[in-house]
Protein backbone atom coordinates (compact mmCIF):
# COMPACT_ATOMS: atom_id res chain seq x y z
CA UNK A 1 0.00 0.00 0.00
CA UNK A 2 1.25 3.74 -0.88
CA UNK A 3 2.49 5.72 2.02
CA UNK A 4 -0.17 9.06 2.78
CA UNK A 5 2.64 11.92 4.13
CA UNK A 6 1.38 13.22 7.35
CA UNK A 7 2.84 16.44 8.64
CA UNK A 8 3.26 16.52 12.62
CA UNK A 9 1.53 19.44 13.45
CA UNK A 10 3.03 20.37 17.14
CA UNK A 11 4.37 23.59 19.10
CA UNK A 12 7.76 22.92 20.48
CA UNK A 13 7.41 19.11 19.85
CA UNK A 14 3.82 19.05 21.62
CA UNK A 15 1.89 17.06 19.54
CA UNK A 16 -1.15 18.32 18.57
CA UNK A 17 -4.43 15.93 18.23
CA UNK A 18 -4.89 16.94 14.89
CA UNK A 19 -1.83 14.95 14.06
CA UNK A 20 -3.92 11.89 15.63
CA UNK A 21 -6.64 11.85 13.42
CA UNK A 22 -4.60 12.64 10.67
CA UNK A 23 -2.79 9.26 11.21
CA UNK A 24 -5.72 7.96 11.72
CA UNK A 25 -7.26 8.82 8.33
CA UNK A 26 -3.70 8.05 6.85
CA UNK A 27 -4.15 4.71 7.56
CA UNK A 28 -7.32 4.03 6.40
CA UNK A 29 -6.25 5.57 3.27
CA UNK A 30 -2.79 3.34 3.18
CA UNK A 31 0.01 3.62 5.19
CA UNK A 32 0.86 6.58 7.32
CA UNK A 33 4.13 8.17 7.07
CA UNK A 34 4.64 11.18 9.97
CA UNK A 35 7.08 14.16 8.81
CA UNK A 36 8.31 15.65 11.58
CA UNK A 37 9.78 19.24 11.05
CA UNK A 38 12.09 20.96 14.00
CA UNK A 39 13.18 19.93 17.29
CA UNK A 40 11.40 18.11 20.03
CA UNK A 41 11.12 14.58 17.85
CA UNK A 42 12.32 12.62 20.68
CA UNK A 43 10.09 13.18 23.62
CA UNK A 44 6.94 13.00 20.37
CA UNK A 45 7.91 9.64 18.86
CA UNK A 46 5.97 7.39 21.57
CA UNK A 47 2.48 9.17 20.65
CA UNK A 48 3.22 8.99 16.98
CA UNK A 49 3.80 5.37 17.07
CA UNK A 50 0.55 5.06 19.32
CA UNK A 51 -1.23 6.27 16.44
CA UNK A 52 0.05 4.03 14.01
CA UNK A 53 2.87 5.65 12.27
CA UNK A 54 4.82 3.22 10.41
CA UNK A 55 7.12 5.87 9.59
CA UNK A 56 8.66 8.94 10.43
CA UNK A 57 10.77 11.09 8.21
CA UNK A 58 12.57 13.27 10.75
CA UNK A 59 13.88 16.86 9.24
CA UNK A 60 15.08 18.08 12.87
CA UNK A 61 17.06 21.05 11.36
CA UNK A 62 15.91 24.03 12.94
CA UNK A 63 16.64 26.46 10.19
CA UNK A 64 13.81 24.65 8.85
CA UNK A 65 11.69 26.56 11.45
CA UNK A 66 13.02 29.84 11.39
CA UNK A 67 11.56 30.96 8.60
CA UNK A 68 7.99 31.66 7.35
CA UNK A 69 6.24 28.06 5.85
CA UNK A 70 8.09 28.14 3.25
CA UNK A 71 11.09 25.71 4.29
CA UNK A 72 8.22 23.45 5.47
CA UNK A 73 6.78 23.25 2.02
CA UNK A 74 10.41 22.50 0.07
CA UNK A 75 10.53 19.70 2.45
CA UNK A 76 7.27 18.04 1.48
CA UNK A 77 8.26 18.78 -2.00
CA UNK A 78 11.21 16.71 -1.69
CA UNK A 79 9.57 13.97 -0.06
CA UNK A 80 7.17 13.86 -2.67
CA UNK A 81 9.66 13.73 -5.37
CA UNK A 82 11.73 11.31 -3.63
CA UNK A 83 8.66 8.91 -2.14
CA UNK A 84 5.69 8.84 -4.86
CA UNK A 85 3.33 9.41 -1.58
CA UNK A 86 -0.35 8.72 -2.50
CA UNK A 87 -1.59 11.59 -1.13
CA UNK A 88 -0.39 14.56 1.82
CA UNK A 89 -2.40 15.29 4.57
CA UNK A 90 -1.85 18.63 6.58
CA UNK A 91 -4.09 20.05 9.09
CA UNK A 92 -6.51 22.97 8.17
CA UNK A 93 -5.07 25.53 10.35
CA UNK A 94 -4.02 28.62 8.52
CA UNK A 95 -0.57 27.63 8.13
CA UNK A 96 -1.39 24.25 7.32
CA UNK A 97 -3.38 25.29 4.72
CA UNK A 98 -0.63 27.99 3.62
CA UNK A 99 2.37 24.93 3.39
CA UNK A 100 -0.42 23.09 1.20
CA UNK A 101 -0.88 26.22 -0.93
CA UNK A 102 3.24 26.13 -1.52
CA UNK A 103 3.48 22.43 -1.56
CA UNK A 104 0.59 22.51 -4.62
CA UNK A 105 2.27 25.26 -6.26
CA UNK A 106 5.82 23.22 -6.14
CA UNK A 107 4.43 19.73 -7.49
CA UNK A 108 1.65 21.23 -9.46
CA UNK A 109 -0.83 19.29 -7.66
CA UNK A 110 -4.12 20.21 -6.68
CA UNK A 111 -5.15 21.11 -3.14
CA UNK A 112 -8.63 20.88 -1.34
CA UNK A 113 -8.81 22.46 2.27
CA UNK A 114 -10.99 22.65 5.37
CA UNK A 115 -11.92 18.90 4.41
CA UNK A 116 -13.79 16.93 7.49
CA UNK A 117 -13.14 13.51 5.78
CA UNK A 118 -11.64 11.61 3.08
CA UNK A 119 -12.87 8.52 1.27
CA UNK A 120 -11.42 5.69 -0.67
CA UNK A 121 -9.93 7.33 -3.94
CA UNK A 122 -9.22 10.20 -2.17
CA UNK A 123 -12.82 11.54 -2.39
CA UNK A 124 -13.03 14.66 0.07
CA UNK A 125 -15.56 15.92 2.22
CA UNK A 126 -16.24 19.51 2.52
CA UNK A 127 -18.35 21.38 4.88
CA UNK A 128 -19.07 25.06 3.04
CA UNK A 129 -21.15 27.65 3.14
CA UNK A 130 -20.90 28.20 7.25
CA UNK A 131 -21.93 24.40 7.29
CA UNK A 132 -25.21 24.25 5.00
CA UNK A 133 -24.18 22.17 2.34
CA UNK A 134 -21.60 19.53 1.82
CA UNK A 135 -19.47 18.98 -1.61
CA UNK A 136 -17.28 16.24 -2.42
CA UNK A 137 -14.08 17.10 -4.52
CA UNK A 138 -11.28 15.37 -5.71
CA UNK A 139 -8.02 15.98 -6.87
CA UNK A 140 -7.53 15.39 -10.93
CA UNK A 141 -3.56 16.87 -10.93
CA UNK A 142 -0.85 15.31 -9.72
CA UNK A 143 -0.32 14.59 -5.65
CA UNK A 144 -3.66 15.21 -3.92
CA UNK A 145 -2.56 17.93 -1.02
CA UNK A 146 -5.72 17.54 1.43
CA UNK A 147 -5.78 20.16 4.77
CA UNK A 148 -8.06 18.34 6.81
CA UNK A 149 -9.99 20.37 10.10
CA UNK A 150 -9.42 19.66 13.35
CA UNK A 151 -11.62 17.49 15.53
CA UNK A 152 -13.39 15.61 11.87
CA UNK A 153 -11.65 12.40 12.29
CA UNK A 154 -11.64 10.34 15.99
CA UNK A 155 -8.28 9.41 16.44
CA UNK A 156 -7.57 5.46 17.13
CA UNK A 157 -4.57 3.88 19.09
CA UNK A 158 -2.97 1.73 16.54
CA UNK A 159 0.14 0.83 17.55
CA UNK A 160 3.12 0.91 15.44
CA UNK A 161 6.69 1.23 15.63
CA UNK A 162 8.12 3.92 13.74
CA UNK A 163 10.82 3.16 11.22
CA UNK A 164 12.88 6.45 11.29
CA UNK A 165 14.77 8.16 8.74
CA UNK A 166 16.64 11.25 8.99
CA UNK A 167 16.12 13.75 6.42
CA UNK A 168 17.62 16.90 4.98
CA UNK A 169 16.99 19.68 2.85
CA UNK A 170 18.79 22.44 0.96
CA UNK A 171 16.98 26.02 1.16
CA UNK A 172 17.16 28.27 -1.19
CA UNK A 173 17.45 32.21 -0.70
CA UNK A 174 13.66 32.34 -1.69
CA UNK A 175 12.99 29.88 0.99
CA UNK A 176 14.46 32.00 3.23
CA UNK A 177 12.29 35.23 2.37
CA UNK A 178 10.60 35.92 5.46
CA UNK A 179 12.48 35.35 9.03
CA UNK A 180 10.83 34.40 12.22
CA UNK A 181 12.60 36.73 14.58
CA UNK A 182 10.47 35.86 17.95
CA UNK A 183 8.29 33.37 18.59
CA UNK A 184 5.81 34.47 21.06
CA UNK A 185 3.36 31.89 22.60
CA UNK A 186 0.52 32.83 24.52
CA UNK A 187 -0.24 30.51 27.23
CA UNK A 188 -3.12 28.82 27.28
CA UNK A 189 -2.79 27.52 31.22
CA UNK A 190 -4.32 24.61 31.84
CA UNK A 191 -7.28 24.66 29.50
CA UNK A 192 -7.60 22.19 26.55
CA UNK A 193 -6.68 23.65 23.18
CA UNK A 194 -9.24 25.17 21.81
CA UNK A 195 -9.71 23.92 18.21
CA UNK A 196 -8.81 20.33 19.83
CA UNK A 197 -11.63 20.41 23.00
CA UNK A 198 -14.34 18.41 22.69
CA UNK A 199 -16.38 20.97 24.94
CA UNK A 200 -16.04 24.67 24.27
CA UNK A 201 -18.23 27.78 26.02
CA UNK A 202 -17.45 30.96 24.57
CA UNK A 203 -18.06 34.57 25.36
CA UNK A 204 -19.40 37.74 23.78
CA UNK A 205 -20.09 41.43 24.11
CA UNK A 206 -22.86 40.17 26.61
CA UNK A 207 -20.34 39.38 28.80
CA UNK A 208 -19.68 43.25 28.94
CA UNK A 209 -15.96 43.41 30.19
CA UNK A 210 -12.85 41.55 30.69
CA UNK A 211 -13.56 40.99 34.42
CA UNK A 212 -16.58 39.25 33.73
CA UNK A 213 -14.71 36.66 31.64
CA UNK A 214 -14.24 34.32 34.85
CA UNK A 215 -17.80 33.87 34.46
CA UNK A 216 -17.07 31.92 31.05
CA UNK A 217 -14.23 30.57 32.74
CA UNK A 218 -15.32 28.82 35.46
CA UNK A 219 -18.53 27.18 33.48
CA UNK A 220 -15.19 25.95 31.11
CA UNK A 221 -13.85 24.62 33.74
CA UNK A 222 -16.79 22.85 35.28
CA UNK A 223 -17.08 21.12 31.85
CA UNK A 224 -13.47 20.41 31.29
CA UNK A 225 -13.56 22.66 28.35
CA UNK A 226 -11.65 25.31 26.47
CA UNK A 227 -12.62 28.86 26.38
CA UNK A 228 -13.80 30.87 23.04
CA UNK A 229 -14.44 34.63 22.47
CA UNK A 230 -16.33 36.35 19.79
CA UNK A 231 -14.76 38.68 17.95
CA UNK A 232 -16.66 41.64 19.37
CA UNK A 233 -14.81 40.45 22.88
CA UNK A 234 -11.75 40.05 21.12
CA UNK A 235 -11.56 43.44 19.83
CA UNK A 236 -12.86 45.12 22.72
CA UNK A 237 -9.66 43.52 24.46
CA UNK A 238 -11.47 41.56 27.10
CA UNK A 239 -9.98 38.37 25.89
CA UNK A 240 -6.49 37.22 23.44
CA UNK A 241 -7.28 36.90 19.87
CA UNK A 242 -6.04 33.28 19.73
CA UNK A 243 -9.44 32.46 21.69
CA UNK A 244 -11.75 34.12 18.59
CA UNK A 245 -14.12 31.85 17.16
CA UNK A 246 -15.43 32.62 13.63
CA UNK A 247 -14.42 32.86 10.10
CA UNK A 248 -11.11 34.97 10.70
CA UNK A 249 -10.56 33.65 14.23
CA UNK A 250 -10.31 29.46 15.01
CA UNK A 251 -13.19 26.72 13.84
CA UNK A 252 -14.18 24.51 15.77
CA UNK A 253 -16.53 21.26 15.90
CA UNK A 254 -16.50 20.30 19.14
CA UNK A 255 -19.19 17.89 20.77
CA UNK A 256 -20.59 20.55 22.76
CA UNK A 257 -20.66 24.10 21.93
CA UNK A 258 -21.85 26.86 24.63
CA UNK A 259 -22.50 30.57 23.09
CA UNK A 260 -22.77 32.53 26.24
CA UNK A 261 -23.69 36.94 25.10
CA UNK A 262 -23.13 35.93 21.50
CA UNK A 263 -25.82 37.05 18.74
CA UNK A 264 -24.44 34.54 16.12
CA UNK A 265 -23.18 36.73 13.63
CA UNK A 266 -22.51 34.55 10.52
CA UNK A 267 -18.86 35.37 10.58
CA UNK A 268 -19.18 33.67 14.27
CA UNK A 269 -21.41 31.17 12.75
CA UNK A 270 -18.55 29.88 10.28
CA UNK A 271 -16.37 29.15 13.11
CA UNK A 272 -18.78 27.28 15.15
CA UNK A 273 -21.77 25.53 12.91
CA UNK A 274 -20.14 22.20 13.05
CA UNK A 275 -20.32 21.68 16.41
CA UNK A 276 -22.54 18.56 17.11
CA UNK A 277 -24.62 19.68 20.27
CA UNK A 278 -25.19 23.42 20.62
CA UNK A 279 -26.46 25.49 23.84
CA UNK A 280 -26.85 29.35 23.80
CA UNK A 281 -28.09 32.10 26.86
CA UNK A 282 -28.94 35.14 25.15
CA UNK A 283 -31.11 37.48 26.35
CA UNK A 284 -32.64 38.58 23.05
CA UNK A 285 -34.83 36.10 21.80
CA UNK A 286 -34.53 37.40 18.21
CA UNK A 287 -30.96 36.40 18.53
CA UNK A 288 -30.03 34.71 15.30
CA UNK A 289 -27.80 31.66 17.13
CA UNK A 290 -31.30 30.18 18.46
CA UNK A 291 -31.55 29.47 14.73
CA UNK A 292 -28.96 26.78 15.80
CA UNK A 293 -29.40 25.41 19.10
CA UNK A 294 -30.42 22.38 20.37
CA UNK A 295 -31.10 23.66 23.55
CA UNK A 296 -31.50 27.78 24.27
CA UNK A 297 -32.33 29.76 27.38
CA UNK A 298 -32.79 33.22 26.81
CA UNK A 299 -32.26 35.20 29.70
CA UNK A 300 -29.84 37.16 31.83
CA UNK A 301 -26.23 35.46 31.47
CA UNK A 302 -25.41 36.84 34.85
CA UNK A 303 -27.63 34.80 36.57
CA UNK A 304 -27.98 31.48 34.03
CA UNK A 305 -24.25 31.15 33.70
CA UNK A 306 -22.93 31.11 37.46
CA UNK A 307 -26.37 28.92 38.40
CA UNK A 308 -25.16 26.25 35.18
CA UNK A 309 -21.56 26.16 36.78
CA UNK A 310 -23.42 25.62 40.39
CA UNK A 311 -25.26 22.75 38.83
CA UNK A 312 -22.87 21.38 36.90
CA UNK A 313 -20.11 21.53 39.92
CA UNK A 314 -22.92 19.65 42.23
CA UNK A 315 -23.58 16.87 40.11
CA UNK A 316 -19.60 15.85 40.23
CA UNK B 1 6.18 52.75 -3.80
CA UNK B 2 3.90 50.53 -6.20
CA UNK B 3 1.38 48.98 -3.94
CA UNK B 4 -1.02 46.43 -5.89
CA UNK B 5 -4.25 45.30 -3.66
CA UNK B 6 -6.23 41.96 -4.68
CA UNK B 7 -9.59 42.51 -4.19
CA UNK B 8 -12.36 39.33 -4.84
CA UNK B 9 -15.32 40.00 -5.21
CA UNK B 10 -17.83 37.23 -3.27
CA UNK B 11 -21.45 36.73 -2.57
CA UNK B 12 -22.69 38.72 0.12
CA UNK B 13 -22.72 36.02 3.14
CA UNK B 14 -25.93 37.28 4.18
CA UNK B 15 -27.85 36.28 1.28
CA UNK B 16 -27.77 32.68 0.43
CA UNK B 17 -25.44 31.36 -1.29
CA UNK B 18 -25.03 28.13 -3.56
CA UNK B 19 -23.91 26.10 -5.80
CA UNK B 20 -24.99 25.57 -9.77
CA UNK B 21 -26.19 21.87 -10.02
CA UNK B 22 -24.90 22.00 -13.91
CA UNK B 23 -20.88 22.71 -13.22
CA UNK B 24 -21.24 22.71 -9.60
CA UNK B 25 -19.22 26.27 -9.46
CA UNK B 26 -20.48 28.89 -7.35
CA UNK B 27 -23.48 30.78 -8.49
CA UNK B 28 -22.12 34.08 -8.54
CA UNK B 29 -25.28 35.42 -10.33
CA UNK B 30 -27.78 34.47 -7.50
CA UNK B 31 -26.22 36.71 -4.52
CA UNK B 32 -24.97 40.14 -4.28
CA UNK B 33 -21.34 40.58 -4.93
CA UNK B 34 -19.67 42.43 -2.38
CA UNK B 35 -15.68 42.89 -1.71
CA UNK B 36 -14.68 40.20 0.35
CA UNK B 37 -14.63 41.62 3.75
CA UNK B 38 -11.37 40.92 4.77
CA UNK B 39 -10.08 42.88 1.41
CA UNK B 40 -11.53 46.08 2.69
CA UNK B 41 -8.61 45.62 5.35
CA UNK B 42 -6.36 44.79 2.93
CA UNK B 43 -6.97 47.92 0.38
CA UNK B 44 -7.41 50.06 3.62
CA UNK B 45 -3.50 49.01 4.63
CA UNK B 46 -2.56 49.28 1.33
CA UNK B 47 -3.79 53.09 1.51
CA UNK B 48 -1.90 53.64 4.96
CA UNK B 49 1.24 52.65 3.19
CA UNK B 50 0.62 55.10 0.39
CA UNK B 51 0.03 58.13 2.76
CA UNK B 52 3.25 56.78 5.17
CA UNK B 53 5.34 56.22 1.74
CA UNK B 54 4.90 57.78 -0.94
CA UNK B 55 3.75 55.46 -3.86
CA UNK B 56 0.68 54.16 -6.16
CA UNK B 57 -2.11 52.21 -5.14
CA UNK B 58 -3.73 49.70 -7.90
CA UNK B 59 -6.56 47.18 -7.42
CA UNK B 60 -6.42 43.64 -9.25
CA UNK B 61 -9.66 41.67 -9.34
CA UNK B 62 -9.98 38.35 -11.52
CA UNK B 63 -13.30 38.00 -12.06
CA UNK B 64 -17.02 38.18 -13.80
CA UNK B 65 -18.05 41.58 -15.72
CA UNK B 66 -19.82 42.49 -12.42
CA UNK B 67 -17.06 42.47 -10.40
CA UNK B 68 -16.51 46.44 -11.48
CA UNK B 69 -18.82 47.20 -9.00
CA UNK B 70 -16.43 45.92 -6.43
CA UNK B 71 -13.50 47.85 -7.99
CA UNK B 72 -15.50 51.11 -8.43
CA UNK B 73 -15.85 51.05 -4.47
CA UNK B 74 -11.82 50.40 -3.79
CA UNK B 75 -11.26 53.14 -5.76
CA UNK B 76 -13.74 55.08 -3.81
CA UNK B 77 -12.13 54.66 -0.75
CA UNK B 78 -8.93 56.03 -2.58
CA UNK B 79 -7.25 53.25 -4.63
CA UNK B 80 -6.04 54.84 -7.59
CA UNK B 81 -6.49 52.96 -10.50
CA UNK B 82 -7.66 49.45 -11.26
CA UNK B 83 -7.11 46.27 -13.48
CA UNK B 84 -9.47 43.95 -13.93
CA UNK B 85 -8.61 40.70 -15.05
CA UNK B 86 -11.88 39.28 -16.88
CA UNK B 87 -12.48 36.07 -19.53
CA UNK B 88 -14.78 33.53 -19.91
CA UNK B 89 -11.86 31.27 -19.88
CA UNK B 90 -10.97 31.64 -16.57
CA UNK B 91 -14.37 30.67 -14.94
CA UNK B 92 -14.08 27.42 -12.70
CA UNK B 93 -10.76 28.16 -12.14
CA UNK B 94 -9.43 26.50 -8.90
CA UNK B 95 -6.54 28.26 -6.56
CA UNK B 96 -4.03 26.60 -8.25
CA UNK B 97 -4.86 28.17 -11.54
CA UNK B 98 -6.19 31.56 -10.15
CA UNK B 99 -2.75 31.80 -8.44
CA UNK B 100 -1.14 31.71 -12.02
CA UNK B 101 -3.74 33.95 -13.45
CA UNK B 102 -2.67 36.48 -10.96
CA UNK B 103 1.12 36.04 -11.47
CA UNK B 104 0.99 36.87 -15.17
CA UNK B 105 -1.37 40.12 -14.55
CA UNK B 106 1.22 40.94 -11.82
CA UNK B 107 3.77 40.43 -14.52
CA UNK B 108 1.72 43.43 -16.06
CA UNK B 109 1.38 45.96 -13.23
CA UNK B 110 5.07 44.90 -11.53
CA UNK B 111 4.81 45.50 -7.09
CA UNK B 112 6.86 46.57 -4.65
CA UNK B 113 3.81 44.80 -2.15
CA UNK B 114 1.19 42.51 -2.94
CA UNK B 115 -1.75 43.17 -0.36
CA UNK B 116 -4.31 40.72 0.15
CA UNK B 117 -6.75 39.15 2.65
CA UNK B 118 -5.59 35.98 4.59
CA UNK B 119 -9.25 34.26 3.24
CA UNK B 120 -12.13 34.88 0.94
CA UNK B 121 -15.73 34.09 2.61
CA UNK B 122 -16.46 32.04 -0.40
CA UNK B 123 -14.01 29.84 -1.39
CA UNK B 124 -12.27 29.83 2.22
CA UNK B 125 -9.23 28.70 0.45
CA UNK B 126 -6.58 31.37 2.48
CA UNK B 127 -4.03 29.46 -0.13
CA UNK B 128 -3.29 32.39 -2.35
CA UNK B 129 -0.79 34.81 -0.58
CA UNK B 130 1.32 31.41 -0.44
CA UNK B 131 0.97 30.51 -3.59
CA UNK B 132 1.87 34.03 -4.91
CA UNK B 133 4.65 34.05 -2.57
CA UNK B 134 5.38 30.83 -3.93
CA UNK B 135 5.64 31.76 -7.39
CA UNK B 136 6.63 34.81 -7.64
CA UNK B 137 9.75 33.95 -5.84
CA UNK B 138 9.10 36.64 -3.23
CA UNK B 139 8.67 36.63 0.84
CA UNK B 140 5.68 35.15 2.50
CA UNK B 141 4.69 38.22 5.01
CA UNK B 142 1.25 36.57 5.58
CA UNK B 143 -1.56 36.60 8.65
CA UNK B 144 -0.42 40.16 9.17
CA UNK B 145 -1.97 42.12 12.50
CA UNK B 146 0.87 44.61 12.17
CA UNK B 147 2.90 45.67 9.38
CA UNK B 148 5.88 48.24 9.79
CA UNK B 149 7.85 49.44 6.38
CA UNK B 150 10.91 51.36 6.49
CA UNK B 151 12.82 51.77 3.21
CA UNK B 152 12.53 48.38 1.92
CA UNK B 153 12.62 46.10 4.95
CA UNK B 154 8.90 45.01 6.23
CA UNK B 155 8.18 43.87 9.54
CA UNK B 156 5.38 42.32 10.63
CA UNK B 157 3.59 40.56 13.20
CA UNK B 158 1.94 37.33 12.18
CA UNK B 159 -0.62 35.36 14.17
CA UNK B 160 -0.53 31.98 14.36
CA UNK B 161 -2.31 29.13 16.46
CA UNK B 162 -0.02 29.37 19.61
CA UNK B 163 0.29 33.77 19.59
CA UNK B 164 1.81 35.11 17.25
CA UNK B 165 5.67 35.13 15.50
CA UNK B 166 7.02 38.68 14.69
CA UNK B 167 8.81 38.30 11.10
CA UNK B 168 11.13 40.16 9.00
CA UNK B 169 11.94 40.14 5.20
CA UNK B 170 12.73 42.73 2.54
CA UNK B 171 10.67 44.28 -0.54
CA UNK B 172 9.11 43.13 -2.89
CA UNK B 173 6.73 40.82 -1.34
CA UNK B 174 3.50 39.00 -0.89
CA UNK B 175 1.38 40.25 2.31
CA UNK B 176 -2.01 39.03 3.78
CA UNK B 177 -3.58 40.40 6.45
CA UNK B 178 -5.84 39.98 9.30
CA UNK B 179 -9.18 41.54 10.13
CA UNK B 180 -7.00 43.08 13.72
CA UNK B 181 -4.69 44.69 11.38
CA UNK B 182 -6.77 48.74 10.97
CA UNK B 183 -10.27 49.55 10.75
CA UNK B 184 -11.28 50.01 6.97
CA UNK B 185 -12.54 54.24 6.02
CA UNK B 186 -16.14 53.97 4.41
CA UNK B 187 -15.79 55.85 0.98
CA UNK B 188 -16.34 59.43 1.34
CA UNK B 189 -18.93 61.41 -1.17
CA UNK B 190 -15.61 62.97 -2.98
CA UNK B 191 -14.57 59.40 -3.47
CA UNK B 192 -17.53 57.72 -4.90
CA UNK B 193 -17.32 60.79 -7.40
CA UNK B 194 -13.64 60.66 -8.14
CA UNK B 195 -13.83 57.02 -8.65
CA UNK B 196 -15.65 57.12 -11.66
CA UNK B 197 -13.01 58.71 -13.22
CA UNK B 198 -10.20 56.58 -12.42
CA UNK B 199 -8.32 54.44 -14.89
CA UNK B 200 -9.84 50.39 -15.03
CA UNK B 201 -7.88 48.46 -17.47
CA UNK B 202 -8.87 44.84 -18.65
CA UNK B 203 -7.24 42.34 -19.47
CA UNK B 204 -8.02 39.54 -21.22
CA UNK B 205 -6.36 36.20 -21.07
CA UNK B 206 -3.92 37.71 -24.16
CA UNK B 207 -3.75 40.85 -22.82
CA UNK B 208 -2.04 39.07 -19.66
CA UNK B 209 0.19 36.63 -21.07
CA UNK B 210 -2.16 33.41 -19.68
CA UNK B 211 -2.17 29.92 -21.38
CA UNK B 212 -6.06 29.28 -22.48
CA UNK B 213 -4.71 25.30 -20.91
CA UNK B 214 -3.60 26.41 -17.55
CA UNK B 215 -7.16 27.91 -16.52
CA UNK B 216 -10.61 27.21 -16.52
CA UNK B 217 -13.32 24.70 -15.14
CA UNK B 218 -12.30 22.21 -17.79
CA UNK B 219 -8.44 22.54 -16.85
CA UNK B 220 -8.80 22.85 -12.77
CA UNK B 221 -6.45 20.20 -10.68
CA UNK B 222 -9.55 19.56 -8.70
CA UNK B 223 -13.16 18.83 -9.08
CA UNK B 224 -16.41 19.13 -7.46
CA UNK B 225 -17.55 15.41 -7.94
CA UNK B 226 -21.08 15.84 -5.87
CA UNK B 227 -23.12 18.52 -3.43
CA UNK B 228 -26.05 18.15 -1.16
CA UNK B 229 -27.33 20.84 1.54
CA UNK B 230 -26.80 19.92 4.57
CA UNK B 231 -29.11 18.32 6.72
CA UNK B 232 -31.18 20.74 8.60
CA UNK B 233 -30.39 20.87 12.37
CA UNK B 234 -33.40 19.65 14.01
CA UNK B 235 -35.51 22.10 15.61
CA UNK B 236 -33.90 22.69 19.39
CA UNK B 237 -35.76 23.40 22.54
CA UNK B 238 -35.87 27.41 23.44
CA UNK B 239 -37.36 28.29 26.90
CA UNK B 240 -37.22 31.41 28.52
CA UNK B 241 -35.52 31.95 32.17
CA UNK B 242 -37.74 31.72 35.34
CA UNK B 243 -35.06 31.92 37.57
CA UNK B 244 -33.89 28.07 36.89
CA UNK B 245 -32.37 28.64 33.24
CA UNK B 246 -29.00 27.21 34.57
CA UNK B 247 -30.45 24.26 36.15
CA UNK B 248 -32.61 23.42 33.35
CA UNK B 249 -29.11 23.54 30.89
CA UNK B 250 -27.78 21.27 33.55
CA UNK B 251 -30.82 19.26 32.93
CA UNK B 252 -30.11 19.10 29.45
CA UNK B 253 -26.45 18.39 29.19
CA UNK B 254 -26.76 15.70 32.00
CA UNK B 255 -29.49 13.99 29.52
CA UNK B 256 -26.89 14.43 26.55
CA UNK B 257 -24.12 12.77 28.97
CA UNK B 258 -21.55 16.28 28.97
CA UNK B 259 -22.34 16.26 33.12
C1 LIG C 1 -14.10 40.56 8.15
C2 LIG C 1 -14.89 40.18 9.35
C3 LIG C 1 -14.51 39.05 10.04
C4 LIG C 1 -15.18 38.66 11.19
N1 LIG C 1 -14.76 37.55 11.85
C5 LIG C 1 -15.39 37.18 12.98
C6 LIG C 1 -14.97 36.03 13.70
O1 LIG C 1 -14.02 35.34 13.34
N2 LIG C 1 -15.63 35.71 14.83
C7 LIG C 1 -16.68 36.43 15.30
O2 LIG C 1 -17.23 36.07 16.36
N3 LIG C 1 -17.10 37.51 14.64
C8 LIG C 1 -16.47 37.91 13.49
N4 LIG C 1 -16.89 39.04 12.86
C9 LIG C 1 -17.82 39.94 13.56
C10 LIG C 1 -19.26 39.55 13.50
O3 LIG C 1 -19.82 40.14 12.36
C11 LIG C 1 -20.01 40.09 14.75
O4 LIG C 1 -19.83 41.48 14.82
C12 LIG C 1 -19.54 39.48 16.06
O5 LIG C 1 -19.53 38.07 15.97
C13 LIG C 1 -20.46 39.91 17.18
O6 LIG C 1 -20.02 39.41 18.41
P1 LIG C 1 -21.07 39.17 19.58
O7 LIG C 1 -22.06 38.18 19.16
O8 LIG C 1 -20.27 38.86 20.80
O9 LIG C 1 -21.67 40.63 19.78
P2 LIG C 1 -23.14 41.17 19.47
O10 LIG C 1 -23.54 40.88 18.09
O11 LIG C 1 -23.17 42.56 19.95
O12 LIG C 1 -24.05 40.25 20.39
C14 LIG C 1 -24.04 40.30 21.78
C15 LIG C 1 -25.21 39.45 22.25
O13 LIG C 1 -25.20 39.38 23.67
C16 LIG C 1 -26.53 39.45 24.15
N5 LIG C 1 -26.48 39.95 25.53
C17 LIG C 1 -26.11 41.18 25.96
N6 LIG C 1 -26.17 41.26 27.30
C18 LIG C 1 -26.60 40.07 27.73
C19 LIG C 1 -26.88 39.52 29.03
N7 LIG C 1 -26.70 40.22 30.14
N8 LIG C 1 -27.34 38.26 29.10
C20 LIG C 1 -27.54 37.52 27.98
N9 LIG C 1 -27.28 37.97 26.74
C21 LIG C 1 -26.81 39.23 26.62
C22 LIG C 1 -27.24 40.36 23.18
O14 LIG C 1 -28.62 40.08 23.16
C23 LIG C 1 -26.57 40.03 21.84
O15 LIG C 1 -27.28 39.02 21.13
C24 LIG C 1 -16.26 39.43 11.68
C25 LIG C 1 -16.67 40.55 10.96
C26 LIG C 1 -16.01 40.92 9.80
C27 LIG C 1 -16.47 42.12 9.06
N1 LIG D 1 -10.24 36.24 -8.19
C1 LIG D 1 -9.52 37.00 -7.36
N2 LIG D 1 -9.21 38.28 -7.70
C2 LIG D 1 -8.49 39.06 -6.85
N3 LIG D 1 -8.07 38.67 -5.65
C3 LIG D 1 -8.35 37.42 -5.26
C4 LIG D 1 -9.08 36.52 -6.08
N4 LIG D 1 -9.21 35.36 -5.42
C5 LIG D 1 -8.60 35.53 -4.24
N5 LIG D 1 -8.08 36.78 -4.12
C6 LIG D 1 -7.35 37.34 -2.98
O1 LIG D 1 -6.83 36.28 -2.21
C7 LIG D 1 -7.32 36.32 -0.88
C8 LIG D 1 -7.46 34.93 -0.33
O2 LIG D 1 -8.39 34.21 -1.07
P1 LIG D 1 -8.57 32.64 -0.98
O3 LIG D 1 -7.20 32.03 -1.04
O4 LIG D 1 -9.44 32.33 -2.15
O5 LIG D 1 -9.26 32.34 0.34
C9 LIG D 1 -8.60 37.14 -0.97
O6 LIG D 1 -8.85 37.77 0.27
C10 LIG D 1 -8.26 38.13 -2.08
O7 LIG D 1 -7.52 39.23 -1.57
Amino acid sequence: MAEILVLVDHVDGEVKKVTLELLTLANRLGEAAAVWVGAGYEGAKDKLGEYGAGKVYVAADEELTSYVVAPKATLLAQLVADRAPAAVLVSATAEGKEIAGRLAVKTGSGVLTDVVDVTEGFVAEHSIFGGGVIAHAKVKTGTPIIAVRPNSIAPEAAAATPAEEQVSVTLSDADKGAKVVEKVVQEKGERPDLTEAAIVVSGGRGVGGAENFKLIEDLADSLGGAVGASRAATDAGWYPHTFQVGQTGKTVSPQLYVAVGISGAIQHRAGMQTSKTIVAINKDPEAPIFELVDYGVVGDLFQIAPQLTEEINKRK
Amino acid sequence: MNIVVLVKQVPDTESPRKLKSDDSTLDRAAADGVINELDEYAIEEALKIKEAHGGEVTVLTMGPAKATDSIRKALAMGADKAVHLVDDGLAGSDALQTSYAIQQALGRTGFDIVILGSESTDARTGVLAAMLSERLGVPQITLANKVEIDGSAIKAQRVTDYGYDRVEATLPAVVSVVEKINEPRYPSFKGIMAAKKKPVETLGLGDAGIDAAQVGLANAATEVVDFADAPARAQGQIVTDEGDGGAKIAEFLASKKFV
